[in-house]
């Protein structure tokens, strides 16, 4: 069963097609890989997909409903739950406390239980910060949980939105890039938590230029150009497509 | 011992301890009133903070918020003969509503524009209550009783400064919870980042919002406090300059800090007194005081200091 299905999608920007005409289905349980050269489209489809873009035209479906032009906020509850190419890190709170935001949904988010510290409420957010620790724990920050977020490296800060994207407990989990600026051994740990998340039974769709990383990990690949689907397939169908090689290295006429 | 040295408890407990050891140097009754202006405005401040440090919302009106509360006050007793407590509860409430209403415009501005609008809401405010002369006694004032509790009358500044040191630790108590809960993370996350905030549910406009209509119900209540405490209002409490001094407060104290927020407003409310020996020179003593702080600790005096300690206690081992 696809749980995200994508039909005849477009995207324009002042006459640009960014997204022009695209249907792709994700199948629950998989890794999916987006590729492309730059400025295919990739980042504008998962911010079609994510509701911080409204589509000019098509359809978007997570889980059997439209969700095409929903507010963001209103995705994550629908267990829909993404990372950023450029980090949408909290700076002004610690390593813990911005993952403890990605479970905010799960949470006693009531305003007078909260300004009074009722016990109930003090529990589960006891319990929500020990769960989270062990998801820092998980994708390999162990070291930071008390740490602030603005006194952390790069590559710890990309894991610390994976981290956030998990406590919201999301179905699908869209990763933009998250090997984006990491040397080679921090992209190989990346793969692992990757692997490890999809075995969990979340849905990975991942956008990656890492090319060792995109055709080790993934189930299944649709190659852009210019807002286009190029090819689709496995990573091995992807990999001798002659339009995705012409599209990568140039074309010989 | 190890609670005491977690910034809740310690902080709690060390502005207890300051609060009730100072009378000690009181010498007269013109202290304890310097002292209860310096805890009506931490308690004002700390809401603000919640708004501006913490939300990432600035607001030039609360001035005018302020004096609404105190008005409430003036015209519910004296005028309608209401209880105290049910003067100071309306007007917290009608204030309430009435933040409610403006923020969700107000709030979709940013930067200068949002301290526009705001600016522009205490001016209508601050104009309404000095021309409409036959609720609010226009630009001469009114008068207010003094406040009564079951039947006991606040008579002193010496019993108005025990009040109002209790109700500054009840409004720190109530704000450090509120910080610390799932609403005050998400409070802050959409001031940090407010897409990534937004993907994992946070509907960041209804915590700005929220945050709005607090922080005007504080202001609203100290309001109608200092109207009983002062016995006399006119409307230039709600005028520009009060909103800024706030704000100013806030800042020199030290955004989302909430003790920097009680340190600044007694800072602010003090300063000035200790300073009219100067006369002429006292203004630029002031300034150059504020600007020197602000240059040198930009960040507010206690996140300031606090870095300061750190830095040195982490240098050592």
């Amino acid at each position: 069963m696809s749980l995200l299905r994508v039909q005849s999608l477009s995207k324009e920007f002042g006459g640009v097609h960014a997204i022009e005409d695209l249907s792709f289905s994700v199948a629950a349980g998989t890794i999916h890989s987006i590729i492309g050269p730059n400025g295919a489209g990739k980042t504008t489809l998962f911010n079609l997909i994510t509701g911080i873009y409204t589509p000019s035209a098509g359809m978007v479906e997570f889980d059997g409903r439209p969700i095409g032009g929903v507010a963001p906020s209103r995705l994550a509850a629908l267990g829909l739950s993404r990372t950023f190419q450029n980090l949408q890190v909290f700076f002004n709170m610690t390593a813990i406390e911005n993952v403890m935001v990605g479970a905010h949904l799960h949470l006693d988010r009531r305003f007078w239980p909260s300004l009074l510290r009722l016990p109930g409420s003090v529990r589960r957010d006891r319990a929500c910060r020990d769960h989270c620790a062990r998801l820092m724990d998980f994708v390999g920050l162990g070291a930071y949980v008390d740490a602030e977020a603005s006194a952390m490296p790069y590559g710890a800060l990309k894991r610390l939105e994976i981290a956030r994207a998990l406590a919201a407990k999301p179905k699908l989990l869209l990763l933009d890039e998250p090997a984006a600026g990491l040397n080679a051994t921090e992209s190989r740990e990346i793969d692992q938590v990757i692997k490890k998340v999809a075995a969990d039974g979340v849905t990975v769709v991942l956008v990656e230029h890492d090319m060792k990383m995109v055709m080790g990990i993934s189930d299944h690949i649709l190659a852009l150009d210019y807002g286009r689907k190029l090819a689709e397939g496995t990573p091995a169908q992807v990999r001798a497509n002659p339009d995705v090689v012409a599209a990568y290295l140039g074309a010989h006429s | 011992m190890a609670k005491l040295m977690k910034a809740r408890t310690g902080g709690m407990a060390l502005l207890a301890l300051v609060m009730a050891v100072s009378p000690l140097g009181f010498a007269n009754a013109y202290y304890y009133d310097v002292a209860v202006g310096a805890l009506f405005n931490a308690m004002i401040c700390v809401g603000l903070n919640l708004l501006i440090g913490y939300g990432g919302q600035i607001s030039l009106g609360h001035g005018a918020f302020f004096a609404l509360g105190a008005y409430a006050s003036a015209i519910g007793t004296s005028r309608w003969g209401l209880p105290p407590l049910a003067a100071l509860a309306g007007g917290g409430a009608l204030v309430g509503l009435l933040a409610f209403a403006l923020a969700r415009p107000i709030l979709r501005l940013k930067g200068h524009y949002l301290a526009m609008a705001t600016l522009g809401v205490g001016m209508i405010i601050y104009i309404v209550l000095k021309t409409e002369a036959q609720w609010t006694g226009g630009p001469d004032g009114v008068g207010v009783d003094p406040l009564t509790l079951a039947g006991f009358t606040l008579a002193t500044d010496r019993q108005w400064y025990w009040l109002g040191a209790g109700l500054l630790l009840l409004v720190v108590w109530l704000a450090l919870n509120l910080v610390e809960s799932p609403v005050g993370r998400a409070l802050r996350a959409g001031h940090g980042a407010q897409v990534g905030a937004e993907v994992v549910g946070v509907d960041t406009s209804h915590y700005k919002v929220l945050m709005f209509v607090v922080s005007a119900v504080v202001a609203s209540v100290v309001g109608s406090l200092f109207a009983h405490k002062n016995g006399f209002i006119t409307p230039d409490i709600a005028g520009f300059h009060h909103s800024i001094e706030l704000v100013t407060m806030v800042v020199l104290g030290g955004m989302a800090s909430i003790f920097g927020s009680v340190l600044g407003a007694l800072l602010l409310t003090v300063l000035p007194q200790m300073l009219a020996g100067f006369d002429d020179y006292e203004a630029m003593i002031f300034g150059a005081i504020m600007m020197g702080t602000m240059i040198f600790l930009p960040k507010g005096l206690l996140p300031s200091l606090i870095a300061l300690i750190r830095k040195k206690r982490g240098a050592k081992p």
